[in-house]
Parts: structure tokens; C-alpha cells; sequence
């Protein structure tokens, strides 16, 4: 499964505070071993809302806002996609991770939509064939 | 924490980390099979002990140390013969032991050992299914359950498997080291091929309901990821990790809504994946950039980065592709890369010259009971209006292949040629 991992952005990430040399350091060790372990499929650091644009829809209507945006503990300062098995390990490979930010910060992490969390193929036919092969293989035991 | 969320949290650390703690065990013990005895022992004290302790800060180091200690107990127990050993043993766990750094020092051998534990896994004196099941035990850390699940088979015949497999290393006295010079060069070959096996059976499911099994494709990226990493200048890993990224990509676009396969140059190009196409692209250069012999890996990767790069299937530029597939051909000459090229070829240039380098491989005995020589045979037939023969094709195809789904879609191949 796939999971995108969202660096929430704090008090200093979105006055564009460089993070120090150890943390830097840090992060680059902690990103090649997520490369070796093979699950680290990107990953990017945002600049700060500042620079950023967001376009509100209504209805027909776009209005287009400028930042910086107020509510700091909602938005983003950097995301990775990671290639996992579970949630668990996606959680055990962050607890590994430096904190990215001084001071207090949070990282969430949300699972992709996967081909089979919609459409035809989670049909209750398809469960069923599941269920049907996992029967099968029982039987075979 | 609950005491089964404990238990999940041990099993994820478990996974994460077990590889490495197996290859760094079998370096001083110089047995898989005890060396993954002694690491299964430290996991079941690390699930005594955890959920009285909670985990510790690295989980990784724990299980290592504890490992390494019931190494220098099992050592110890040895006869008298193995006092060698048991000294050795020692020895290196004790100088381990005293590096200051201990995590920076046991990273430098952890990648050494790894890549040890990939050509054991591998050993020429396994069969290839062992070799599979061995792989994905012990360096894709899937349990014994997981591996019959992927591969559709009761969990007692991958567990004897797996159990022959260490017995036969065992016996063999297979060395735990990586090979050297022309060696290098035929065992990492097996390696690639064990992980693009395993990429294959997920992604083109040989028996069963389903086409695609997207987990298993899953699990052969990450291998071969972690051994690109491993061997950095080897341009075929970082190939066939293209290859894999690239194929990977169009997983989506490949089934339609009922589970059936969907053919590449109808598939719709809006669901293929970019990060992996980005991803494949990427290792493909890292490849060119190691080498500039292109290996058989390299060459699918760059056939499949010419159908990654076209935006539509009109844009594919199959003269390039074609070429491709004759220098693959001089490598490694094979009938199936010569029924792709016919298909490159009556793309570039009519299926009247398709046909004519199909037809040479009629009494190709490899191709006997490819399904896929009477369907591409089929489909030039079809192309030129030869639709009684045509239909007779498909129905043949249909009837050589076992995946219900690629059957469907052949019989229904045949009939449009009926029915036009």
C-alpha cells in the first residue's frame, strides 16, 4: 500500500526558518534509510504559505486567494510517498524519523486509495471470490 | 497500549528488521536456517518482554544484541570440535560490542551482510521455487503464511520449502559471502531473476482467479530497490528496478472494472502511474549512467520506457522499439523476445511482415505452449483480414492458457472475428 506522510507545519517552518545543520544531517540519513529499505517513493519540502495560492470554488465562481494562511497547525511543510505494508509499519518507519521541526511538531500519515478500495473490483462478487480461493487454500492444508 | 497492538508493533519491527538481523547472525553462526532460529528466538523474548517494558528506543539494536548474545550461547553449546568457532564468535561480538558507535560501525557490515544473505537465498544449489519462497521469507521478511497465500498454494508446501531450502544450503556448506569476479556476475544474474519471477507471478498471475496480484508486485519493487542499493554499480539492478517501476505504473490501466486484462495500447494513459513512471525513467538513467553495455534489463526497461514516454499509443515509437528487441535478441537470443519483435515490427511497418517473422516461429518447441504465439498470430491475421483463420487462433490461445480471465478475453477475440 501506498501512503503519503504530511509534515504539518509550525510557527517557524512558515516564517521559512532554515532547519540546522544536525537536522539536516539528520533527515538526509534517515531518507537514505528509507531508500535502502526500498519504501521511500518521493518526498519534498513546501515552502511557506507566503508563497503559496489557494483557489476557492463557488459553485461556478473561482476566487483566487493569496497566502500566507492563518490556521499554521493545518497546513503542510513537506510530504513523502512511501511504499509500505501496513499502517503498523508505516507508523514503526516514522517513529524512526528525526523530529523535522524545533520544538514541538506532528506528522500524519494517510493511506492512498488503492485500485481495490473502489469500483468493481471490491464488488461483493469479488469478496466473495476471496473468500471463495482463501476456502480453497484452507481445504488444501 | 493494548497487549495485541503490542504484539502488532513487535511483528512490524519484526518485519522492518529481521532481514538484517538473520544476515548479521548467519555471518557468526554460518547457518540461515540456525541463524533464523536464534533471530525467531529473540523475537519471541522480545514478546515476552515488551509489553511488561514497552518497546525499546531502537527496537532494531535490541533485537540484534539479544540475537547476538543466544549466538554466543549456541556457539558455546557446540562440541569441542566447534571451540574455534565459539572463540570466533565470541570475539566478533565482543568487538562489535565495544565500538563506540555502535550503530554508524554495524552499518557499514549490515550492507555487507545483507548482500550475503541475498546471494544465499539465491544459491545455485536451490531450486528456483526455493530460491523464491527463500527470498521472500527471509529478506522480504513475509511470513510462511503470506508467501502460500501469494502464491495460491497450501501453507505446508512452502513451509517444507522453505525448510528444504535451509537444510540444502546446510548440507552444501554454501559459503555466506558475496562472490567474486566472473561468479558475481551469473549469481547476481539469478538474484535479478528471482525478484523479476516474483514481480512476473504478481503481475501476470500464472493460475488462479485474478490477473494482477499487486502485493506480490509490491514486494519484488522493494527487493529490488533494497539490492539496487546494495549494488549500486550494477546497471542491471538498477534496470530491472526500472523495468519493474515501469510495468508497476500501468497496473491500473491494465484491468478493466470486471477484472479483465486490458492490452496495453488500449489501456487508458490517464491512470498510469507518474510517480512510478518518474521513478523508472530515473533508475533507467542511473543505469546508462553505471554502464554504457546495456544489459537484457536494461534493453526491456528502455522498450518499456518508449510506451511510458508516448502520450498516446500513436506516439509509440516502435521503429525504436523494434531495435530494441533485436539487440535484446543478440544477447540473449530467445523465441519470445523474437515474437515481441514481430510484434514491433508489424507495428512499425504492417502486420503482413509481422506474420512473416511469426510464422518462422511455428515450430519454435519453447513456444509450443505459449498461448501467446497463436494470439499475436491471431491478431496479425486479424489486421489483414484473414478472420476464419484468425478466429481459430484465439480459439487455440484460449484453450493454452489457465488464467480464467485472459481466456475470456481470447474467446472474445474469436468471436468478434465471427461475428465481422
Amino acid at each position: 500500500m501506498r501512503v503519503m506522510v504530511i509534515v504539518k507545519a509550525t510557527q517557524d517552518s512558515e516564517a521559512g526558518v532554515m532547519p540546522s545543520k544536525e537536522l539536516v544531517t539528520a533527515m538526509g540519513n534517515y531518507n537514505e534509510e528509507l531508500v535502502k529499505a526500498g519504501i521511500m517513493l518521493a518526498g519534498d519540502g513546501l515552502k511557506p504559505s507566503s508563497q503559496g495560492k489557494r483557489v476557492r470554488f463557488t459553485g461556478t465562481k473561482r476566487t483566487v486567494i493569496d497566502g500566507p494562511f492563518a490556521e499554521t497547525k493545518e497546513l503542510i511543510a513537506g510530504y513523502w510517498m512511501w511504499q509500505v505494508r501496513s499502517m503498523e509499519e508505516a507508523v514503526e518507519w516514522l517513529k524512526r524519523c528525526p523530529n523535522p521541526m524545533p520544538g514541538e511538531s506532528e506528522v500524519e500519515i494517510r493511506p492512498v486509495y488503492e485500485m481495490t478500495d473502489f469500483g468493481e473490483n471490491f464488488t461483493p462478487e469479488a469478496r466473495e471470490k476471496e473468500e471463495r480461493l482463501r476456502k480453497n487454500i484452507a481445504a488444501k492444508k | 497500549m493494548a497487549a495485541t497492538e503490542i504484539h502488532r508493533t513487535i511483528e512490524t519491527v519484526w518485519r522492518i528488521e529481521s532481514a538484517r538481523v538473520i544476515a548479521g547472525l548467519t555471518r557468526i553462526v554460518r547457518d540461515v536456517g540456525v541463524a533464523e532460529e536464534l533471530a525467531q528466538d529473540a523475537l519471541l523474548i522480545a514478546l515476552q518482554k515488551w509489553p511488561e517494558t514497552g518497546i525499546p528506543d531502537n527496537p532494531g539494536a535490541w533485537l540484534m544484541g539479544t540475537a547476538k548474545h543466544r549466538a554466543v550461547d549456541y556457539l558455546r553449546r557446540g562440541t569441542l570440535a566447534d571451540r574455534k568457532n565459539e572463540d570466533l564468535g565470541r570475539e566478533m561480538v565482543e568487538k562489535e560490542m565495544q565500538v563506540p558507535d555502535l550503530a554508524a560501525a554495524m552499518d557499514d557490515t549490515i550492507g555487507d551482510d545483507m548482500l550475503r544473505l541475498v546471494f544465499i537465498a539465491c544459491h545455485p544449489v536451490l531450486s528456483t521455487e526455493a530460491q523464491v519462497a527463500l527470498t521472500l521469507r527471509l529478506l522480504g521478511g513475509l511470513t510462511t503464511d503470506e508467501i502460500a497465500r501469494a502464491y495460491l498454494l497450501p501453507e505446508a508446501t512452502i513451509a517444507q520449502r522453505i525448510v528444504r531450502a535451509k537444510r540444502g544450503l546446510s548440507e552444501a556448506r554454501a559459503p555466506f559471502e558475496v562472490p567474486r569476479g566472473e561468479d558475481f556476475k551469473a549469481r547476481l544474474s539469478s538474484v535479478l531473476q528471482v525478484i523479476y519471477l516474483i514481480f512476473n507471478e504478481g503481475y501476470s498471475a500464472s493460475s488462479g482467479d485474478d490477473w494482477m496480484r499487486p502485493a506480490l508486485c509490491e514486494d519484488a519493487l522493494r527487493l529490488g530497490r533494497i539490492l539496487a542499493e546494495l549494488v549500486p554499480n550494477e546497471a542491471e539492478a538498477h534496470g530491472l528496478v526500472a523495468l519493474m517501476e515501469l510495468q508497476a505504473s500501468r497496473t491500473k490501466a491494465r484491468v478493466g472494472p470486471a477484472g479483465e486484462p486490458i492490452l496495453l495500447m488500449e489501456q487508458d494513459r490517464a491512470k498510469w502511474d507518474g510517480l512510478l513512471i518518474q521513478r523508472g525513467l530515473a533508475a533507467l538513467a542511473r543505469a546508462e549512467k553505471v554502464s554504457a553495455e546495456p544489459g537484457p534489463y536494461v534493453i526491456q526497461a528502455e522498450i518499456a520506457a518508449c510506451h511510458a514516454r508516448a502520450r498516446t499509443a500513436d506516439e509509440t515509437d516502435w521503429l525504436r522499439i523494434a531495435a530494441l528487441y533485436g539487440q535484446l535478441a543478440q544477447i540473449s537470443p530467445s523465441p519470445v523476445i523474437e515474437l515481441n519483435r514481430a510484434v514491433a515490427v508489424s507495428m512499425a511497418s504492417g502486420p503482413a511482415e509481422g506474420l512473416e517473422l511469426v510464422d518462422r516461429l511455428q515450430n519454435e518447441p519453447a513456444l509450443r505452449s505459449y498461448h501467446l504465439l497463436p494470439s499475436v498470430r491471431g491478431d496479425f491475421l486479424k489486421k489483414l483480414g484473414r478472420l476464419e483463420e484468425a478466429r481459430a487462433e484465439f480459439e487455440r490461445a484460449a484453450s493454452m492458457t489457465r488464467n480464467s480471465q485472459e481466456q475470456a478475453l481470447l474467446r472474445e477475440r474469436a468471436r468478434e472475428c465471427s461475428d465481422s
